[in-house]
């Protein structure tokens, strides 16, 4: 790891030629993990997406050790590795245990939760795709309002469980999230998290041309969108505050993000936009007001 | 030396003098005194191990898993509901080749809740992959978890030894608790394989499509027949080092002349072998044949043993609902195809959710056998409590 903190890596320690779709989020966000991290570092895995395109037997994409065993249990798999460093007096190791927003906010909750709260020496990374990609697009419990997965054909009728803020209520020291689309800030909160002792969760957006219907070169254009439209806030939480809040200083209307994705096509029928339009503008209200962006 | 202490505590002692680097389990019924034991002995100092209090057996699974692939030797313990909330862990753990000590303090599954003795929750997931040893006492309890560690080291395998909840972990029994130096002279420190480290950067843990994914299984198989040869060799290892017989495949008692052969695992079998004294002096034979390896299952060897008897008996504290006993069918399938429908083999399953087998249960049980065979039969059933429903 580099001792300047700003300096974008590239090491291809996520080496190229895995199996996934062109314009991948989470592809390009994992790559950016991995060589934020550096070589010492181990890398575990939740089922998913992720693992399916980089680590089919026998060739993995991976340049760091990697750990797969279940889609629910990355960040316990990780608990232990944390232990067994300890215990064997090896290290120090960066351990990264990593999912999406599945595995993370749904099936590997209670997992999570356990190794925040008992304070493990861990960097949990969620890759927000906000739906089961892997599966074929169903509905998670990170699946924005309004939204059309395979499960919620009319539209999903809830929000988006907000992780940070629960990840920030078990005292944890360092909190972030970021987007692809910002390499040095995304490598830079790895960093900062990896540089402090104790549990740190990073969120990542991390859009799906598949999920989401867009044009994969349209990927890193629609992070700047999520910001820009003030749906994904992006800032830190340290020793429980929140702080370095990205400004928007221009704040755009959520349909010029909403409108390149076929998941919310169907707001846009008939020429007019659907009333689902105006409340997903008041979550962006609402953030603006809560992070004070 | 030997000492009166409760079967948990001899467990948590043995497991302790195995220097295991992580423990991690969750609290349940009856398995909380082992690890109870197990922490106060980490926090006295006396156990210099990671001993990480989680929040779901299956999260207690996830973490030895993941402690033994950073190459640590782990262990874990649970029962029941614990055991099968671990259930998907416990299949990717023997899938990875990984060498954990699990200790089944047995215990009936819900519903309806029931946390009193029988071996339902071992035996469903006798298919994991996982070899299953079962104590017969409380020494051999202790002893088993010294001969485990080895063996799941030797074959890379994941080893569970049962004990039966509250009749054995419950239960102070004079134990042999033998002292560090003989166990260090006896397990050798753990040499991991296939780990996580920087060092040596490799994927352990990557999928298996099609092409790959059977070898692993058939692979998985034979290293589980072929542990019978380590489950042989670590019990004599065993009784050169410590003096005492533990463990095996299997034993047998009073077997020579007699007809009539009792097959069980785990604590029953003291009950069982009062049975067989006292028919002795009543000038019957009856012999017993107890199963240490449930998995793997010794196929051959049973088959030596019981092809000469007429007849049968096997005795478990499970079922495969709609199908009858587990044990009995490994039992008969132990036999080859053309004698097995000239074999008499009883089936009867007993004290599920912690139902005494007493003696004159298992009399009767030999008796009604003996009259003619049983396909299968729930022992010791109150009939009263059924009525006379035509279920």
């Amino acid at each position: 790891m580099s001792n300047d903190i700003n300096k974008v890596e590239k090491k291809d320690l996520f080496a190229s030629g895995h199996r996934a779709c062109g314009g991948c989020g989470q592809a390009l966000a994992a790559r950016l993990v991995a060589d934020a991290a550096g070589e010492n570092t181990i890398a575990c895995v939740a089922t998913g997406c992720l693992e399916v395109f980089s680590s089919p037997y026998p060739d993995p994409s991976w340049r760091i050790p990697f750990l797969h065993s279940l889609f629910e249990n990355s960040a316990a798999v990780a608990s232990g590795v944390e232990a067994a460093y300890k215990a064997l007096n090896k290290g120090p190791v960066n351990i990264i245990a990593q999912g999406g927003d599945g595995s993370t906010a749904d099936i590997g909750f209670q997992c999570i939760s356990g190794m925040l709260e008992r304070g493990h020496n861990i960097l949990y990374v969620c890759y927000d795709n906000e739906a089961y990609m892997n599966t074929g697009i169903q509905r998670s419990s990170f699946t924005p309002f309004a939204a059309k997965t395979t499960t919620t054909p009319l539209g999903n009728k809830t929000g988006k469980k907000n992780m940070p803020m629960i990840a920030a209520d078990h005292g944890i020291p360092y909190i972030a999230t970021a987007a692809v689309d910002d390499y040095r800030d995304l490598q830079r909160k790895i960093k900062t998290a990896l540089a402090i002792e104790g549990p740190k969760y990073v969120h990542i957006l991390a859009p799906c041309p598949l999920g989401w219907g867009h044009p994969g070169d349209l990927t890193i254009q629609l992070c700047r969108l999520a910001k820009e439209t003030c749906l994904f806030p992006v800032y830190e939480i340290r020793e429980g505050k929140v702080t370095n809040v990205r400004k928007i200083p221009i704040k755009k209307p959520v349909e010029e993000y909403l409108k390149l994705q076929g998941r919310f096509k169907h707001l846009f029928k008939k020429g007019a936009a659907a009333p689902e339009v105006a409340r997903i503008q008041e979550i962006a209200d609402e953030n603006v007001r809560r992070f004070n962006l | 030396m030997l000492r009166q202490i409760e079967g948990s505590e001899a467990v948590a002692d043995a497991v302790a003098l195995c220097r295991p680097n992580v423990i991690s389990a969750y609290p349940i019924t009856p398995q909380t005194h082992i690890v109870e034991n197990l922490a106060s002995l980490v926090a006295k100092g006396k156990l210099k191990a990671e001993f990480v209090n989680v929040e779901s057996e299956f999260a207690a699974a996830s973490v030895v898993l993941g402690a033994s692939a950073a190459g640590a030797r782990a262990y874990t313990a649970t029962t029941s509901q614990g055991l099968l909330l671990m259930t998907e862990v416990l299949y990717c753990i023997a899938g990875m080749r990984l060498p954990i000590v699990l200790t089944c303090a047995n215990r009936a599954i819900s519903a309806p809740l029931n946390i009193w003795n029988d071996q339902q929750d071992s035996m469903s997931v006798r298919d994991a992959g996982w070899l299953q040893l079962y104590a017969e006492d409380n020494q051999e309890a202790a002893d088993l978890h010294l001969q485990a560690f080895k063996i799941a080291e030797e074959t890379f395998l994941p080893v569970m030894v049962c004990m039966d909840g509250f009749i054995l972990t419950h239960a102070f029994e004079p134990v042999d608790v033998p002292d560090q130096k003989e166990v260090d002279g006896f397990l050798p420190a753990f040499k991991p394989r296939h780990i996580v480290d920087p060092r040596w950067p490799r994927g352990v843990g990557l999928y298996a499509d099609p092409r790959f994914y059977m070898e692993t299984r058939y692979i998985l198989h034979r290293a589980l027949e072929k542990s019978e040869e380590t489950i042989a060799q670590t019990s004599a290892d065993f009784a050169r080092a410590f003096g005492r017989q533990s463990g095996g495949l299997y034993k047998t008692y009073k077997t020579k002349d007699a007809d009539t052969v009792i097959v069980a695992m785990g604590s029953v079998v003291g009950s069982i072998k009062e049975l067989i004294d006292r028919f002795e002096q009543e000038g019957r034979r009856v012999g017993l044949l107890q199963i240490c390896s449930f998995r793997p299952f010794p196929r051959r060897a049973v088959y030596e043993e019981l092809k000469d008897k007429p007849n049968i008996i096997v005795l478990e504290k499970a079922i495969s609902l709609g199908r009858g006993g587990i044990l009995a069918s490994d039992v008969r399938w132990s036999f080859p195809r053309a004698e097995q429908a000239r074999r008499y083999i009883s089936s009867f399953v007993a004290g599920l959710g912690g139902r005494n087998i007493s003696l004159d249960d298992l009399r009767y049980m030999v008796e009604r056998a003996e009259k003619e065979p049983v396909e299968f039969e729930f022992l010791g059933l109150r009939k009263e409590i059924i009525g006379d429903k035509d279920l």
